[in-house]
C-alpha cells in the first residue's frame, strides 16, 4: 500500500501525523534532535504524549498535564524589567530557560512574549505603547486601540484585504510604512503592456525610505528570531517541547481589535450589519491561511486564538450567534481540516457562550479558560474539547500556596475526571508570587496521576 | 412626538430619533422637554442593559445618539442653567495601565444615570487622584485596571488617599479585567464591581439618587 499524500489524508490522520512528527523531533539540519540525555528524550516524548492524550480525548494521559502560559512573569521574576527583556534577547531567553527549568511544565510557548523592542522602534509601531515608549520600564506593552479603519472602508477591505492592509492600515499604525500608500496592487501585474507603470513608485523617495526601514527592521527581526529559535532548540534538547505553531484570530476580533476598534464594530452591528458580516466572510480564508501557514513553517500544530470581543457582556447571545460565532467556527474548522489544533483562549468570562461554542468536533481543539464557570465549561464545551486553565491571576498574585494547592487539587478531582483537562493559569500574567506558581505545578504533579 | 422619540432611542432607531429631534426643534419644542425624553429613553436603555437584553452595541449606539442630539440642541442649551446632578464620581485607570474601554463604559453609564463624573483618563498617578479628590470633592472614586500590575497601583492609590487624610470622605470601587473580590480586599477598596451597571448600583447605594 502506498502512503497517502497530505491531500488524501483525513483531518484525523493529519492531526496524528503532526503529533508523530513532534515525537521524532529534528534539528535545523534535518537530523534527529540530539537530546542532552536519555532522560531528556524520555521526558520530551512523555510530555508530548501527555498533551496529545489530553487533547485527543481518546485515552487517559498518565497524569493531568500542567502548563504555565505567562506574559512577563519569567522576566520580572528573574529581576529584569520588561524593557530589558524586550531589548536584550540573550538575557530574555536566559530568563525563560531559568523559568522553565524551575517549573518544569509539560509544554511551553517560548520566550517570544516580550518581542524585539528595537524592531518596533525601527518600524515606528503606534498600535502599542511599550517600555520607554509610553509605559514605564517595568510594565508590559499595552494596546492603543483606535479606529484605524474608517466606517466607509469596508468595500475597500473586502475587495482586496492585502491591498487594504498594505496601503491603508499599515501606514496608519507604522510610522515607517508611509511609502506603502504609493504602491499599486500586486495584482495589477498581468501582462507586458503597461506593466512598468506599476513599478514607478519604487523610484520615489518615500517608497525607498519605507523599504530601507524594512531592510533594517527585517535584519533586527531575524537577529531576534535566531535567538528565539536557538532557545527553543536548546530547551527541546533538555526535554521541553514548544508545540505552539503560531496564531490567528476570529474575524470579529480582527475587525473589532485591529481595524475598527470596539466602538466602531459595536456601532457597525447597527449601522452596517451586512457589510460587517460580508467583511468577516472575506477575512475568514485569510485567517485560516494565516494559521495553517504558521503551522507549516514551524512544524507545530497548535494555533493560538486569543478571543476578546465575544466575551460575556460584550454582545447578546443572539448577536454572538450572528456576528461572532459563524466565522470563528469556520476558521477553527479550516484549521482542523489542515491538521492544526485550534487553541482559543476564552479571556475573561464566557459563561453565556459555552453552550454555543461546544459545537466543535471532539478531540480537535484546546481551550484556555480564564474566569468562566469551569464546571459549566466541563459539562458543555469540555465534552468535546480539552480545557486548560482557570487558576486566576488574582489567586496566583494574592493567594497563598495552600490556596493554590487546594484549588488545583479540586480542579483535578472534578474537571480532570475522564481526561481532557490541563492545569494552567487562566490568563496571561505578569506579576505573581513564585511560590504560588510553584504550588500550581506541584499540585498537578502530586495529585494529577490517573489510575 | 416626545413619546415617539423615547421609543426610537430606546429601540435603537438612530435615524428616526435624530429626524424626530430636528423636527421637534423646528416646531419649537422646548429643548428641556426634548432632553427629558432622551433621559427617559436612556433609563430604558439602562434597564435593558441591567436585565441582559442590551449589551455594548446598544450602549455605544445610545451614547452616539446622545452626543448627536446634544450637538443639535447645543445652541439652545447654552442659554439654560446647569441641571442638578445626583452626586460626584471620580473615575480613572490607575498608574501604569492605559486600558480605557471598560472605564469609558462605566463613565458613560454613570453620566447617563445622572452623576457628575470627572474622568481623569488612563495611567493616573496616585498624586493626581489625591489632587482631584481635593478639587472635585467626589463622594465616590472608581479605580479601573486591566493588568495584574494594577493590583499594586490600586493599593498604592488607596494608600495615598488614606495618607492625604481623604479616605473617610470617599467610597472607593475597583473594576476591570483581572479584578475580583480577592483583589478588592488586597487594595483596600470598599467594593468590586463586575460591570458598568454594578458601578452605577454602587454609586447609587452610596450617594443615593
Amino acid at each position: 500500500m502506498t502512503e497517502k499524500t497530505w491531500a488524501q489524508m483525513s483531518a484525523d490522520e493529519k492531526q496524528e501525523a503532526a503529533f508523530q512528527k513532534l515525537l521524532s523531533p529534528k534539528d535545523p539540519q534535518g537530523n534527529d534532535l540530539p537530546f542532552q540525555s536519555p532522560e531528556a528524550e524520555a521526558n520530551y516524548k512523555a510530555r508530548i504524549t501527555r498533551i496529545k492524550d489530553a487533547i485527543q480525548m481518546k485515552k487517559l494521559p498518565d497524569r493531568v498535564p500542567v502548563v504555565i502560559l505567562p506574559s512577563m512573569f519569567p522576566y520580572l521574576s528573574a529581576g529584569m524589567t520588561v524593557e530589558e527583556a524586550m531589548y536584550d534577547y540573550d538575557a530574555c531567553t536566559a530568563a525563560f530557560k531559568e523559568f522553565l527549568l524551575e517549573y518544569q511544565t509539560d509544554m511551553h510557548i517560548g520566550a517570544s512574549a516580550p518581542g524585539p523592542g528595537k524592531f518596533y522602534e525601527l518600524v515606528g509601531y503606534k498600535l502599542y505603547s511599550w517600555p520607554g515608549h509610553g509605559v514605564a520600564p517595568e510594565h508590559s506593552y499595552q494596546c492603543n486601540e483606535g479606529e484605524y479603519m474608517l466606517a466607509e472602508e469596508y468595500d475597500l477591505l473586502m475587495a482586496d484585504p492585502s491591498f487594504y492592509f498594505r496601503n491603508f492600515y499599515l501606514p496608519r499604525v507604522f510610522d515607517a510604512f508611509e511609502g506603502f500608500k504609493m504602491l499599486s496592487p500586486w495584482t495589477s501585474t498581468l501582462e507586458m503592456y503597461g506593466l512598468a507603470f506599476n513599478y514607478v513608485p519604487f523610484a520615489l523617495p518615500p517608497v525607498q525610505k519605507t523599504f530601507q526601514a524594512l531592510f533594517d527592521a527585517g535584519a533586527e527581526a531575524l537577529k531576534w528570531a535566531m535567538v528565539m529559535g536557538g532557545s527553543d532548540g536548546e530547551l527541546a534538547t533538555l526535554g521541553y517541547p514548544n508545540i505552539l505553531g503560531g496564531f490567528t484570530k476570529a474575524p470579529f476580533d480582527v475587525i473589532g481589535d485591529t481595524l475598527r476598534g470596539t466602538k466602531g464594530i459595536m456601532l457597525d452591528i447597527y449601522r452596517q450589519p451586512d457589510k460587517l458580516l460580508a467583511a468577516m466572510d472575506a477575512l475568514t480564508p485569510t485567517m485560516i491561511a494565516m494559521g495553517v501557514g504558521a503551522a507549516r513553517q514551524t512544524g507545530n500544530p497548535l494555533i493560538f486564538m486569543p478571543l476578546h470581543k465575544g466575551a460575556d457582556g460584550f454582545l447578546s447571545d443572539e448577536q454572538f450567534k450572528k456576528f461572532f460565532w459563524p466565522t470563528f467556527k469556520q476558521v477553527m474548522m479550516g484549521l482542523i481540516d489542515a491538521g492544526c489544533i485550534p487553541f482559543p483562549a476564552l479571556e475573561g468570562h464566557w459563561d453565556s457562550r459555552l453552550e454555543i461554542v461546544q459545537d466543535v468536533p471532539k478531540g480537535k481543539t484546546i481551550w484556555m479558560v480564564d474566569q468562566s464557570d469551569i464546571a459549566r465549561a466541563k459539562a458543555t464545551l469540555g465534552q468535546n474539547a480539552c480545557l486548560m486553565g482557570n487558576v486566576s491571576s488574582s489567586m496566583l498574585n494574592l493567594g497563598t500556596p495552600q490556596d493554590v494547592e487546594d484549588y488545583v487539587k479540586n480542579l483535578i478531582d472534578t474537571i480532570g475526571q475522564g481526561g481532557g483537562y490541563i492545569v494552567c493559569n487562566g490568563a496571561f500574567f505578569d506579576e505573581a508570587k513564585p511560590e504560588n506558581v510553584k504550588a500550581m505545578v506541584d499540585a498537578a504533579k502530586e495529585y494529577g496521576a490517573y489510575e | 412626538m416626545s413619546e415617539q422619540l423615547v421609543q426610537a432611542i430606546a429601540d435603537m432607531r438612530e435615524e428616526e430619533a435624530l429626524d424626530l429631534v430636528r423636527a421637534m426643534v423646528k416646531e419649537g419644542v422646548e429643548p428641556l422637554a426634548i432632553l427629558d425624553a432622551v433621559k427617559q429613553a436612556m433609563a430604558i436603555v439602562g434597564e435593558r442593559y441591567e436585565k441582559g437584553v442590551y449589551f455594548l452595541p446598544e450602549l455605544m449606539l445610545s451614547g452616539e445618539m446622545l452626543n448627536q442630539i446634544t450637538d443639535i440642541l447645543k445652541p439652545e442649551l447654552a442659554k439654560l442653567p446647569e441641571v442638578k446632578r445626583e452626586g460626584k464620581v471620580l473615575m480613572g485607570t490607575v498608574e501604569g495601565d492605559i486600558h480605557d474601554i471598560g472605564k469609558n463604559i462605566v463613565t458613560f453609564m454613570l453620566d447617563v444615570n445622572g452623576f457628575d463624573v470627572l474622568d481623569l483618563g488612563v495611567d493616573v498617578s496616585s498624586q493626581k487622584y489625591v489632587e482631584a479628590i481635593r478639587d472635585f470633592q467626589p463622594q465616590v472614586v472608581g479605580l479601573s485596571g486591566f493588568l495584574t500590575l494594577a493590583f499594586d497601583t490600586m493599593k498604592e492609590t488607596i494608600e495615598a488617599i488614606q495618607a492625604a487624610g481623604l479616605r473617610d470622605q470617599v467610597k472607593i470601587m475597583v473594576g476591570g479585567g483581572q479584578m475580583d473580590d480577592q483583589v478588592r480586599a488586597y487594595t483596600g477598596a470598599d467594593a468590586y464591581g463586575r460591570d458598568a451597571m454594578a458601578a452605577v448600583k454602587l454609586a447609587k447605594d452610596w450617594i443615593g439618587g
